[in-house]
């Protein structure tokens, strides 16, 4: 290949990483009701589910993060396991921060 | 059977290993595939809140139907997040080997579920027993 690259009509890589974005905002929503059961009815666990939450929170942009980073190359590759297995990993802990939150 | 979840496990934990299969497809498929699978993270992600929020804001009712509706929410949260890493693996496989994309009853099992607990509450409020 010579040049540049193609521009691609669709904009799959500028489509592609705002899905990572809305998906890191829908994710901060539930970090935010986590964190408004610390704050309403303060316990140690709360607080500490709430930290768990924000850790997978953070979690989650860091790996959004990387991604977007080299969905800017040319021919962004798939993803690997840092992004199917990390995302996995920040929902499940997730979701057992909303099971320490309801039991 | 077994075999065939053993695969599939290994491909969840290391998806780079689908290299070795087929071709790769125009990378524009497969950024598709990505933000499919990020719309059923999504989908996971506001099962988890409303889960919590079921928790918080319905303080009226009895524990056990609070803490029950939050718990299912939950869980569907928890199937929803592998569901959509098996759904992403199995699609990028068969786009690879240039097969037909799989074909899936999760969406009607989501759509029926969704459904039904819409139906659940019409008939709550139109009953009155919310709150009692």
């Amino acid at each position: 290949m010579t040049g540049e690259p193609p521009r691609d009509p669709g904009a799959q890589p500028e489509r592609t990483w705002l899905a990572w974005r809305r998906t890191t905002l829908t994710c901060a929503v539930s970090v935010a009701l986590t964190a408004r059961v610390a704050v309403e009815r303060p316990s140690g666990l709360a607080a500490g589910a709430a930290c768990l939450g924000a850790l997978a929170w953070i979690g989650l942009l860091v790996t959004a993060h990387r991604r977007i980073r080299r969905l800017s190359r040319p021919r962004p590759e798939t993803m690997g396991a840092a992004e199917t297995v990390g995302t996995l990993a920040c929902v499940l802990v997730l979701i057992g921060v909303g099971g320490m939150m309801v039991l | 059977m077994l075999d065939r979840i053993r695969v599939t496990a290994r491909l969840w934990l290391a998806p780079q290993r689908l290299r070795e299969e087929g071709a790769t497809p125009d990378y524009r498929f497969s950024l598709a595939n990505e933000r499919t699978f990020l719309a059923w993270i999504r989908t996971a992600l506001a099962l988890i809140a409303g889960g919590i929020a079921v928790d918080q804001f319905l303080t009226d009712l009895r524990w056990e139907v609070r803490t029950g509706v939050a718990i299912v929410l939950l869980a569907g949260a928890a199937l929803c997040a592998f569901r959509a890493v098996n759904h992403w693996v199995r699609c990028e496989r068969a786009m690879r080997r240039g097969e037909d994309l799989p074909a899936s009853r999760f969406p009607v099992l989501l759509a029926s579920g969704t459904a039904f607990a819409a139906l659940l509450i019409i008939a709550v409020v139109v009953l009155g027993l919310a709150g009692r």
